[in-house]
């Protein structure tokens, strides 16, 4: 039987303040256990929220990023429920009036073509602190330097349709905060994590199946599994008959399925009340435009500009805007060598290639732009060729210098001399005497193939650096 | 030197008739022989008592004293208090020792003022008469078979019985108030948010304010300059620059207008201490005041808005005693439920478990509208009351409470007739207007609190009237038997 799957997403984003959403505490990633919590993080009495003036910013800069309606009186609600790492025993976030309301931004998808995913809304909250349960013999440890993290909840509208579409989904939602400078969006610390909603419907149905949430995936690997499992669960069960139950689920990396959680781990009543120790947050319009005029070009709107400026392809220009670092480094290579198309190639195919193997970040690339750019223009000026280029970038890899200290050091300048290129096309052509004789007697067609015989001989004799052009173009005027 | 205002005896020590260790010295003696009668105070740190007396006389020699430098000042145990035992009445916080002060306590500390210890109340605040603490019921100095009041009881009954010059207080629904009635001192409940709740063990966040309880409304303009003011770490603190409340203490009170709430002195009141109250309201007419009848129509559902805002509140900030970080924790749990359920039971007594499933029910879903949304919409029409008030009025006075102080265990078992008691007192707090009890006089040797409630920020204009009264009439002045003897 066919079904059409319908998903929505929750995620959970770190935003990338210094301090804690509502204590001075610092929130970097890995120190010692509770060296990062304060009173206000350990809920000592008499303790007090202090909301984070950037956590705001960056949320309200979010909203704008997906063209949202900015909440201009937003309240902050306690979320109660007991657990060790909840220090409160309730989670400051926002129910009934979200800090950004609905909005939508553009997915990419493999096939080229593109969707608007609806966005219901986004929240600031606190994040919880950690449990440790091995290494305490049977005890749990609490780590509470995560606890009041602060965390934007992005939940979009179940407009997603397959394991692949949440997974473009979630990587433009990453590459859009990290363009917005939002969040690290370091998955593997947890920085993005996402909750899954997942129901099946009959193709063309317009009602919502009964749906089964997923907890806590986080890499767009586990995301894509977990979807694909979870789809095979529950046509499964429809198939037979059966009825989905909605509950939430864990998904188990290792087992690759999902299990539903134990339901003390589910609480059902987190009595939401408006947090009396925050004044609600209000936002007016001088204050969105001062945010709106700090914006910078966004992954969507710099796609569309790559087209159009440089006449990149929408594959191009898709890989090229994915992260601000990679689209800054392409339009400094443009600048430098004044050829997006070739530019495009060498950074998507040499560069990233590069990268790759290494296993490096664009941060840690050894070739600056300029430098790249400078490699480029000695391709476009026929210094050298394409394939000596790679030799010059491979060397300017290992830090031999610039592009035209290899050139010269290595003496790999092409020829371009008429004397020199016209020497070595007749020594070939007097080396060669049958195959002369077989291209004169060929028709216009064979000649041209056997014309490439020819070129070879003289880049070899040249070791490559031959002008091809010129030599072809010699070897037209000789060869009659 | 025990029977001396603190304006008295910051003119004392300034003018080295004695000096703080001295002073410190007689209240301390004082309490040792007398607080066990009365259960004032939970915790007295004689050695850090007289530690910040003999800094603050070096400081006072030193020509370098701020206007509170050497002046012992009693704490309600709600405060944080850095190494200094912080139990807000309650087993839940009996080994609880904050690594900080609260934001008040701080701004004493500055001032150098000497911490003379934690007085006694209901446990978390929640009471009426200071009989709910783990450490045992406060008796009233005036007669030891009453209550003092509460939840601020230990600190009334510490300056009533000269144990304290002045004291701090905490003022829910009345905490400050009712107390200061029942024990026949002077005390202020500030507007909300000019005193940072920073480092006050939190009872509902929406209504606790701090503020001064002591002999006179001068004493109180006193303490009050040192407390008030904004906080960056309390978000609910004001901006509003705080005042010299002592500036204004002798302004005439010619021309001053005054609303009686025709709620206030209706069917509830009782006769003694209506007369008192109509006996106290000619002196203001006799300084030229005029009297106005106003009205506050929603005055009725001022219990239950109350009895439903507070709990709910109050259900989630203890939340965090759980038995995980610090205070209580059960022996052996098994589990975390286990952890949770027994570290709770054992922790809080019956009043506060009370509240917090009055609270939690009032939260849940389901009965979310009908209660506690409800609750705020009422509370929004109580404001508006006051709001209407102060358009034809500058004060509103009245009692304080219904009647004297009850007797000990009257009301133990009717938690509906303890919260009475709180009539008059709790819609100052929903609706976050300042308000301020003064001796009015007695009732068969009782004392009987007369009420003034202000505007918003209207601290100095309440201070004001309160003085002018205090000039002209001696009741404040009035001592127990029992406090007169013992070590002088």
């Amino acid at each position: 039987m066919q079904w059409e799957t319908v998903i929505g997403l929750e995620v959970h984003l770190q935003l990338a303040t210094r301090s804690k959403i509502f204590s001075g505490s610092a929130t970097t990633f890995g120190a010692e256990p509770n060296t990062q919590a304060s009173a206000v993080d350990l809920a000592m009495p008499g303790m007090l929220p202090v909301l984070n003036a950037l956590a705001v910013r960056y949320a309200v800069m979010f909203g704008l990023g997906i063209g949202a309606d900015i909440g201009r009186r937003s309240v902050f609600d306690r979320k109660n429920y007991f657990y060790p790492d909840l220090p409160k025993g309730y989670q400051i976030s926002q129910f009934e009036a979200p800090i950004v309301g609905r909005g939508s931004f553009e997915i990419q998808l493999e096939d080229g073509t593109t969707r608007a995913i609806g966005i219901t809304r986004a929240h600031l909250e606190e994040d919880a602190g950690k449990s440790l349960h091995e290494d305490f013999h049977g005890q749990t440890g609490i780590d509470l330097n995560r606890a009041g993290t602060p965390l934007l909840e992005i939940v979009s509208e179940p407009d997603l349709r397959s394991a692949a579409e949440a997974v473009a989904y979630l990587k433009a939602l990453h590459s859009l905060v990290t363009y917005l400078g939002i969040s690290d969006g370091n998955m593997a610390e947890g920085s993005m994590r996402c909750d899954i909603n997942i129901s099946l419907r009959p193709p063309g149905s317009d009602t919502l199946g009964t749906r089964a949430e997923i907890k806590n995936v986080n890499s767009f690997r586990f995301v894509e599994k977990a979807i694909r499992h979870e789809f095979e669960r529950q046509a499964e069960i429809l198939e037979d008959g059966g009825k989905i139950v909605q509950e939430t689920r864990l998904y188990d990396a290792d087992l690759d399925e999902t299990r539903p959680m134990r339901s003390k781990e589910v609480a059902n009543d987190y009595r939401y009340f408006p947090e009396p120790d925050l004044l609600p947050v209000v936002i007016d319009e001088a204050y969105i435009e001062s945010v709106r005029a700090d914006l910078p070009e966004l992954p969507t709107e710099k796609r569309h500009r790559f087209v159009e400026q440089y006449g990149l392809g929408h594959y191009d220009a898709n890989v090229l805007a994915d992260s601000r670092e990679l689209a800054a480094y392409f339009e400094a290579v443009v600048a430098a060598c004044g050829d997006a198309k070739i530019a495009a190639n060498w950074v998507q195919v040499e560069l990233l290639g590069q990268l790759n193997r290494g296993e490096l970040s664009l941060n840690d690339c050894p070739v600056s732009a300029p430098a790249l750019g400078g490699l480029i223009k000695r391709i476009l000026d026929n210094s050298i060729s394409g394939k000596i280029a790679k030799q010059v970038f491979e060397a300017m890899w290992q830090g031999a210098g610039s592009a035209d200290e290899i050139i010269a050091a290595r003496g790999l300048q092409q020829v371009s001399d008429t004397g020199e290129l016209e020497g070595m096309v007749d020594a070939v052509i007097a080396a060669n005497a049958n195959q002369v004789a077989q291209y004169l007697a060929a028709d216009e067609d064979r000649r041209k193939k056997l014309v490439g015989f020819f070129v070879g001989q003289v880049m070899k004799l040249s070791k490559g650096q031959a002008n091809p052009q010129m030599v072809n173009d010699l070897l037209a005027k000789k060869l009659v | 030197m025990h029977d001396k205002s603190v304006a008295q005896l910051i003119a004392g020590l300034r003018a080295k008739q004695f000096t703080s260790v001295e002073l410190s010295r007689c209240f301390l003696d004082r309490i040792a022989a007398l607080d066990p009668g009365y259960n004032s105070f939970i915790t007295v740190d004689e050695t850090a008592v007289l530690a910040a007396a003999a800094a603050a006389d070096e400081r006072i020699a030193a020509g370098e004293a701020a206007t509170l430098t050497g002046i012992p000042i009693a704490h309600k145990d709600i405060f944080c208090t850095n190494g200094i035992r912080t139990s807000c009445g309650s087993r839940m916080l009996d080994n609880f020792v904050p690594p900080y002060d609260a934001t008040l306590i701080d701004k004493f500390n500055r001032e150098g003022a000497v911490i003379l210890g934690k007085t006694n109340m209901d446990e978390f605040a929640m009471g009426s008469s200071s009989e709910s603490s783990y450490y045992g019921p406060v008796r009233n100095p005036w007669d030891s078979s009453l209550v003092p009041g509460g939840s601020s009881g230990g600190s009334a009954a510490a300056v009533a019985a000269l144990l304290a010059p002045a004291a701090t207080g905490t003022d829910t629904g009345g905490s400050i108030r009712q107390p200061a009635a029942f024990c026949g001192i002077t005390g202020i409940k500030p507007t909300y948010g000019r005193v940072s709740r920073l480092g006050m063990v939190a009872f509902a966040s929406s209504l606790d304010q701090a503020g001064p309880m002591a002999h006179s409304a001068e004493d109180c303009a006193l303490l009050l300059n040192s407390m008030a003011g904004y906080d960056p770490l309390d978000s609910t603190s004001s901006e509003l620059p705080a005042e010299d409340y002592t500036a204004r203490l002798g302004d005439s009170l010619q021309g001053l207008r005054i609303g009686l709430p025709k709620e206030y002195f209706g069917e509830g009141l009782q006769a003694g201490t209506a007369r008192r109250i109509e006996q106290a309201l000619k002196e203001f007419e006799a300084q030229g005041a005029t009297l106005v009848e106003v009205s506050l129509p929603h005055s009725h559902l001022t219990i239950p808005t109350y009895y439903v805002i507070a709990p709910a509140e109050a259900s989630t900030n203890l939340s965090r005693f759980d038995g995980v970080r610090y205070g209580h924790r059960c022996s052996d749990p098994i589990d975390l439920h286990d952890l949770y359920t027994r570290t709770r039971e054992e922790g809080f007594g019956a009043e506060v478990k009370r509240r917090i499933l009055i609270g939690t029910y009032a939260l849940s879903a389901g009965y979310y509208d009908a209660y506690y949304k409800k609750a705020q919409q009422v509370r929004r029409l109580i404001k508006q009351d006051f709001t209407a008030c102060f358009e034809q009025v500058d004060v509103i006075a009245g009692p304080t409470t219904p009647g004297p102080a009850f007797a000990l265990g009257a009301k133990s078992d009717d938690p509906v007739a303890m919260y009475l008691e709180d009539i008059y007192t709790l819609a100052v707090n929903l609706a976050g207007l300042p308000g301020m009890s003064i001796p009015a006089g007695f009732v068969d040797g009782k004392p009987v609190g007369l009420q003034l409630i202000g505007r918003h920020f209207g601290e100095s204009q309440l201070l004001n009237v309160a003085h002018r009264y205090q000039l002209a009439t001696d009741w404040h002045l009035q001592r127990p038997a029992g406090a007169i003897g013992g070590a002088a």
